[in-house]
Formats: C-alpha cells, sequence, structure tokens
C-alpha cells in the first residue's frame, strides 16, 4: 500500500475494510448487470440468495465462536463472498446448491479458519469447487446468451425454476442449455474438429462467445475501478492475464488450429474475473510486490494448463486455490530487503 | 499407567487415546476405505484381529526378544497375521476382499499396530494386552465405521450398502436410503470428504471432552474451593 503525502488536515478513513468491500461490489456491479442482462434474472435471484444466506451464516457463526456479530457483517466481506460466488454459479442452478455453497464457503472455509483475515483460501472459491467437483452436472448447465436464447425465461418462470426445478410447459432443460464457450471449444477439439471451422456457428464473438467476451469487458471496467481506487495493485492481474496471454499465443502459434487464439482464454470463462476480483482477494494472495507477480503469473500458467490438459472446461478456481496454499511459501522468499540490510545477506 | 486396571484400558482404547481421533494413527486406511460404512467396517474388524493377535504374541515373546532386534521381529509377526486374515477374506468375503484390495496387505504398515506393539504389548502381561488390542482396535472400527456412514449418507444418500457381502443375505435388510431423488454430494465420497469429515470428528470429541472438563470442574467448584488446577489431560 502507497501512502499519499497530503496537506493537513489528516483525517483517518472510518473503518476502511466496509469502504474496501464496498468498493469491490460497486466494481463488481458492471459485471453483474451484463451478466443478468446476457443470462436473465437467475443471475441476480442467486445473488439476493447468496448474500442473504451468507450474512445469516456469518451471523450463526459468529453467534457461536461468541463474538460480536454486527461489526463482522458489516463490514460486508461475506456480501462480497455471496456476490463472487454468486456470479461464477450457472444462473438457474437449483436454490439449495446455492445455499450450500455460499454457507461451506462462509462456515468452513472462512469461520473454521479463523474469519477474515485469516482464512488461507479463498471462501468464495471453495464454494464454487465444493460445488463443481460434487454436482458436476448441475454446475455446467448454462444459459445460452440472450441474443442466441429462443426461449428466455422472465422472472417468475426463472424462479420458479430454481425453485422447484421445473421449467415452464413445452420446454425441457436440454432445450435451453448451452454449453459455456470453453466448454464447447473443447468438446468440440475433442472430436478432432479445426478452429477456423469450428469457429463458423454463431456461438463466437470476436475473440470468446458471443455475450461472454462483453460480460469479460465489464469486469475489466470494474478492474478498472479498483485499480483506480488503489484497492488492488497492478501486478497480479498483469502478471496473471499475461502468463494466459503468453501460454495461450505460444500454443497457438505452434499450432494454429488446434489452439484458440490467446485472447478466447482471456475472454472466456472465469480469467477476467478471476484476474481482478479473486486472485487479488487481499486475505488470501501474496502480499509482497515481487509475490504477487510470482502468485498472478502463476495461477495464469496452472488455468491455462488445467483448461488445455486437465479434466475440467475452466480451472481459474482451482488455480487460485492452488496458489493460495503457495502463498506463504512465496511471501516466505519474496520478503523485501529492510532499508539498510545488507543485500550480500539477502538470498 | 503401568498399573491401570482393564476398564481404564478399555476407556484408554474407545476414548481418550482413540488410535483415530487422538493419536491419529493408521491415517492411510482410515481416509482411503471410508467411503462407505461396510468398507469402514471391514478394515477396521481385519485390523481388530490382527490388532489382537500381534498384541497377545508380542506379549508373550516380550521377555525371549532382545531390544535390539524388536521390530524386524514385530513386523514379521504383524505381516504373518495380516496375511493369514488376507487369505482368509479372500477365502470367505472375495468381494469384500476385493473392494478394500490394497488396503488389506497395507494393515501391516498400520502405524497403530506397530505402535500398541512397542507401546504397550512389549512391556505388558498377556491379558492386558490383549483388552488392550482389543480396545485400541474397536476404538479404530467404530471410528472408521462412523466415517464410513457420515461419508456415505452425504455422498450416496445411502447405509450399510452392499452389508450382504459381509454379514450374508440377512445383513441385506440393513440398507437404507434416502431415496432414489437424492443427489449426494459426491465430494463427501472422494477424498477431500475424508479429511473433512475425519476433521469434524475429531472437533466434535474435543468438544465433547471440554464440556466433559467443564462440567467436572463446575462439580469441583460446587463441591470444595476452586482449585486453580487445570482439569483432565488433553
Amino acid at each position: 500500500m502507497r501512502f499519499l503525502t497530503i496537506t493537513s488536515p489528516h483525517s483517518a478513513r472510518p473503518n476502511s475494510v466496509t469502504v474496501t468491500m464496498l468498493w469491490v461490489i460497486v466494481a463488481l456491479l458492471p459485471g453483474a448487470v451484463a451478466m443478468t442482462w446476457y443470462f436473465g434474472w437467475g443471475i441476480a435471484i442467486h445473488m439476493l440468495l447468496a448474500s442473504i444466506t451468507a450474512v445469516v451464516a456469518e451471523g450463526l457463526v459468529l453467534k457461536l465462536r461468541r463474538r460480536p456479530a454486527l461489526p463482522a457483517i458489516q463490514d460486508l466481506s461475506a456480501v462480497v463472498t455471496a456476490l463472487l460466488f454468486a456470479i461464477a454459479i450457472p444462473p438457474l442452478l437449483p436454490w439449495w446448491l446455492t445455499l450450500l455453497g455460499t454457507a461451506f464457503a462462509i462456515i468452513v472455509a472462512k469461520h473454521l479458519y479463523g474469519g477474515i483475515g485469516y482464512n488461507p483460501f479463498n471462501p468464495a472459491m471453495v464454494g464454487y469447487v465444493l460445488l463443481l467437483i460434487s454436482y458436476p452436472v448441475e454446475m455446467t448447465t448454462w444459459l445460452p446468451p440472450i441474443m442466441l436464447n429462443q426461449t428466455p425465461l422472465d422472472f417468475a418462470q426463472t424462479l420458479h425454476a430454481i425453485f422447484t426445478g421445473s421449467l415452464p410447459p413445452g420446454l425441457s432443460w436440454d432445450g435451453i442449455t448451452m454449453a459455456t464457450p470453453l466448454d464447447e471449444m473443447r468438446n468440440q477439439l475433442n472430436h478432432n474438429r479445426m478452429i477456423s471451422e469450428i469457429r463458423q456457428s454463431p456461438l463466437w464473438g470476436d475473440f470468446g462467445g458471443l455475450g461472454w467476451e462483453w460480460v469479460g469487458n465489464w469486469y475489466l471496467l470494474g478492474g478498472a475501478i479498483l485499480l483506480y481506487k488503489r484497492i488492488i495493485s497492478w501486478h497480479i492481474p498483469v502478471s496473471m492475464l499475461g502468463a494466459v496471454l503468453v501460454m495461450a499465443m505460444l500454443f497457438h502459434f505452434l499450432d494454429q488450429e488446434s489452439h484458440p487464439f490467446g485472447l478466447f482464454h482471456i475472454f472466456s470463462g472465469g480469467t477476467l474475473l478471476g484476474a481482478f476480483f479473486i486472485a487479488t482477494d487481499p486475505v488470501t494472495a501474496s502480499t509482497t510486490h515481487r509475490g504477487q507477480l510470482i502468485y498472478g503469473a502463476c495461477i495464469g500458467l496452472i488455468t491455462y494448463v488445467i483448461r488445455r490438459w486437465g479434466g475440467y472446461p475452466d480451472a481459474v478456481a482451482f488455480a487460485v486455490l492452488l496458489m493460495n496454499m503457495a502463498v506463504p511459501m512465496i511471501d516466505y522468499y519474496t520478503q523485501p530487503r529492510v532499508f539498510g540490510q545488507q543485500s550480500s545477506s539477502n538470498e | 499407567m503401568a498399573t491401570s486396571s482393564y476398564g481404564r484400558l478399555i476407556k484408554e482404547g474407545l476414548w481418550s487415546n482413540n488410535q483415530a481421533l487422538v493419536a491419529l494413527l493408521g491415517l492411510c486406511p482410515l481416509l482411503a476405505v471410508t467411503n462407505t460404512a461396510v468398507n469402514g467396517l471391514g478394515l477396521g474388524l481385519a485390523t481388530l484381529v490382527v490388532l489382537t493377535l500381534s498384541n497377545a504374541t508380542i506379549s508373550i515373546i516380550r521377555n525371549w526378544v532382545r531390544p535390539e532386534v524388536r521390530l524386524p521381529v514385530f513386523v514379521l509377526i504383524i505381516a504373518s497375521f495380516v496375511t493369514a486374515v488376507e487369505l482368509s477374506m479372500m477365502a470367505w468375503f472375495y468381494e469384500l476382499y476385493r473392494i478394500l484390495g490394497i488396503f488389506i496387505p497395507l494393515i501391516v504398515t498400520n502405524c497403530t499396530i506397530i505402535g500398541r506393539a512397542e507401546a504397550f504389548a512389549s512391556k505388558n502381561p498377556l491379558g492386558r494386552s490383549l483388552v488392550d488390542g482389543l480396545a485400541m482396535g474397536l476404538g479404530f472400527t467404530l471410528v472408521l465405521t462412523a466415517l464410513g456412514a457420515m461419508r456415505e449418507i452425504i455422498g450416496l444418500g445411502t447405509l450399510f450398502s452392499q452389508a450382504d457381502l459381509m454379514f450374508g443375505e440377512v445383513a441385506a435388510g440393513l440398507y437404507m436410503s434416502l431415496g432414489e431423488d437424492f443427489k449426494g454430494m459426491l465430494l463427501a465420497i472422494l477424498p477431500p470428504g475424508a479429511f473433512i469429515g475425519l476433521g469434524f470428528m475429531i472437533a466434535l470429541k474435543n468438544l465433547i471432552d471440554k464440556q466433559l472438563s467443564r462440567a467436572r470442574k463446575a462439580v469441583a467448584v460446587a463441591t470444595t474451593h476452586p482449585a486453580p488446577a487445570a482439569g483432565g489431560t488433553a
């Protein structure tokens, strides 16, 4: 963190966790609104559902730990966890899965490790990965973006689908759902089709999937807000996106027909959301600037490796959790030299 | 410790020095096979048999084995019993043997068994070693079965599935199910589920211990003057 020199009067900011979290929520809004626009009311419903669950779970667990609940709820960190979780999950996910994932994120991933500031793993991603591993079918049932969707559901129908699992008459789950662009690309490549052939389908936009890439742009805007407000530093997003881009371009130029263009990986899946909002979580990320560069680059590397050779279409969540584990070691080896310390005694 | 009664031995094996929950020994089979209650019970019983027999044998020969060679001798004895158990399971519980697979021969590397041989059976007479083996084995079996049942219910929505492999057709009635619509949480039967489940079991045990010691302390305070000394050991 940089301390700005400002003239007096110096006034301390009030509770800075709340302010930080509030700005994260503000920065998340463009992307969230875009998601709701492209994929229907499900996203908004899940955001509300996850937020309520997170606040209730936080209150319960704090009561159990005999800590004052109100200040911890007011710092909004539980709400941020819930929102990040809610925009990562499919829009028509059954309601109880959202409850399960959010409650697990708050109770197990956050509070069993000691609460805010102590959790080694990003809670939102723990909840997401729990569901992805346990319920792979539900978690990969995405809707097509609005311009490809022949039968968009209205608010009441979406609510009905989430809470009862039944669709309006005449529609079937197979009929209305569609794979994510990453999933689609992967399936087609597994069928030995060439990229130029795959990309002729109306599914694709300029870089990633139609609609999806625009959501990515709005996350980019949110990330710019966070950078401008100095809530995050540039190190993690730049190194993470850089690593994904370098890996993807390298393989793209080696074999253009079986590796999509680098920007496809940037604008697909959770790359941009992960780079600006998830990997930069101040609690679970590396704290030194050199460490942040290593941490971000490794996340990008692992993301690409799992997407290309692993068993899951997207891998940002796995990559973030794996690197969360390495953070103590990264921090240990990248401690900045104290001013005046002999550089020869440093490693 | 050496002069404690049989009741104390049983209590230690089942609860206060439970090999799985307190000593945290034998975690490899504990975590690997407990994806259903029957698997956990099967491996637990196999371990129980080996532990009891090896404890008894080692206790008998304890005065003739020189200390320099005791560990190889213990391992040899344990390995013989494991082989015997493995061959018996192959003969009578072939289906269960196939499910448990490599973890039956791996009982020989279970730290619980060599641990009890070294720490208890090599220093105590036959009767006490026998009871210790039984109690420790039973405590281990109970944890394995409970963890297996927990993971099976959460992960598959069933309980005691395939019980007939172990107890014959009669036990098929033990099978319970939460219904076809139950969507199991796959994570519970995968390896992470074992670690998380065991963590919760240990937490529960510590919680119960804490409540018990608090209740005991409250009684002590009520009867005598408040004593500054701490309660029972952990």
